[in-house]
């Protein structure tokens, strides 16, 4: 605890480093992936190689391409950018497929009814299929962000600092205390993300209260 | 592209091809740790997994379980594990089998979930005893789900392990740490590719065995 107090600030600052490298990834891993899944749920050819795809990009594994991003976009190899590329990777290949299968639950009776009433296409997109697989691509969106947060640990392996730097300072000064605070920090940042994410789906989408999504 | 040129030069290099901290040494080491981790937390997670299919019991502390460990940050446990039992192979196969357990656990009883109970009680009917209706419907028909929890668990240590060589342990890891140390960029580049191909040769074998796996 004392370790805490003294260094709070340094606490704080990572906390803030940790937090952006988890949230803009998630978010525009979402943006992305949304015309995407889109396109996915909706066009039959586009189906297999979207989602094969992304099952590949989610399977390679995080450090290696965490190094390899700056070699083909030649950034800097200490830029917190390359953490914030490869994890928007991730959070594409995981979120492409669940928003598929958002839109692809949407009954297509649902679809006819609104063309019936006289939707275009594009009203129909955006006035219909997205509120009804809003519930269940925010399912999709928590499971990418707790994921994420885990994942920007990694970065403090090659120098970008975040909330894994105690991890890395803690191990090489045996410094048992301070790999548990990072611990605590990391998860109670996934879960305090977490009740975010369900607090804007309250906002958002009222109609999925009560309903599990 | 005159980074993937140099790592190229690493790849040709015969030294690089020798020794200890040979190509082939840390390749083979790297795949043997995967195996030996996925073995250790198959025999462990799957009859649990199973048995929590089959009865139904400890269903939600088993997801909650699976939950939460997915949430703890792998290099935060590596590390710890060092600093708690010492350095050595142990400490990181352990922390690589806890991370293992997770996707293993949570295929081997979704899969027995996803039978149909009205197979699983015509099975009953039939007069299989419950060992029975485990191994010759159960398992069968919750394979493809099974093989998918072994698939992720299999990429899971493949990665995690590269992680681990932060913390002493060998395999392809090296190159990437070691590589950071001295900042050379053309072996970090030319190991990271290694741990790459290697995680997509796993994860196609995978996929063929899924679509062999008669469901």
């Amino acid at each position: 605890m004392t370790w805490v107090r003294a260094n709070s600030d340094r606490l704080v600052e990572l906390t803030w480093q940790h937090l952006w490298l988890s949230v803009v990834p998630v978010v525009i891993g979402f943006l992305l992936a949304l015309p995407l899944g889109w396109m996915a749920s909706r066009y039959h050819r586009f189906r297999a190689p979207a989602l094969t795809l992304g099952g590949v990009l989610y399977s390679l594994p995080s450090l290696p391409l965490l190094v390899i991003i700056p070699g083909i976009i030649g950034t800097s190899f200490l830029d917190p950018v390359n953490v914030a590329i490869t994890l928007t990777l991730y959070a594409v290949a995981l979120l492409v497929r669940t928003v598929a299968d958002a839109f692809g639950q949407v009954s297509a009776e649902v679809l006819d009814a609104a063309s019936a009433s006289g939707y275009s296409r594009w009203q129909r997109a955006f006035g219909v299929e997205l509120p009804l697989a809003g519930p269940a691509m925010l399912a999709g969106i928590r499971v990418a962000s707790v994921s994420t947060v885990s994942l920007v640990t990694v970065g403090a392996l090659i120098g970008v600092s975040n909330l894994g730097s105690l991890f890395t300072e803690g191990f090489q000064r045996y410094f048992t205390t301070e790999i548990i605070v990072g611990m605590v920090l990391v998860v109670s940042l996934a879960l305090v993300l977490d009740a975010c994410w369900v607090l804007i789906g309250r906002v958002l989408l009222p109609w999925a209260r009560g309903r599990t999504a | 592209m005159s980074v993937f040129n140099e790592a190229w030069d690493w790849f040709t290099t015969s030294t690089n091809w020798h020794g200890e901290d040979g190509i082939p040494h840390r390749l083979l080491q790297h795949i043997g740790y995967t195996a030996l981790t996925t073995v250790i937390a198959v025999v462990i997670a799957v009859p649990l997994g199973l048995w929590i299919g089959h009865t139904g019991r400890l269903r939600g502390v088993a997801v909650a379980l699976t939950g939460a460990l997915r949430a703890l940050p792998t290099l935060g446990l590596l590390t710890l594990v060092v600093l708690w039992r010492g350095i050595g192979l142990t400490p990181p196969i352990t922390a690589l089998v806890v991370l293992a357990i997770p996707p293993l656990l949570a295929g081997a009883y979704a899969g027995i979930e996803s039978v149909d109970p009205r197979t699983v009680d015509a099975a009953r009917g039939m007069g299989m005893t419950e060992w029975q209706v485990l191994a010759r419907v159960e398992v069968p028909l919750g394979l493809p789900l099974l093989l998918g929890g072994l698939r992720s668990a299999v990429l899971q240590v493949v990665a995690t392990a590269t992680i681990a060589a932060y913390i002493g342990l060998g395999g392809l890891g090296r190159y990437v740490i070691d590589g950071v140390a001295i900042r050379d960029y053309p072996q970090i580049l030319g190991g990271s590719l290694i741990v790459v191909v290697l995680a997509l040769a796993l994860d196609g074998a995978f996929a063929l065995l899924q679509r062999l796996a008669p469901a």
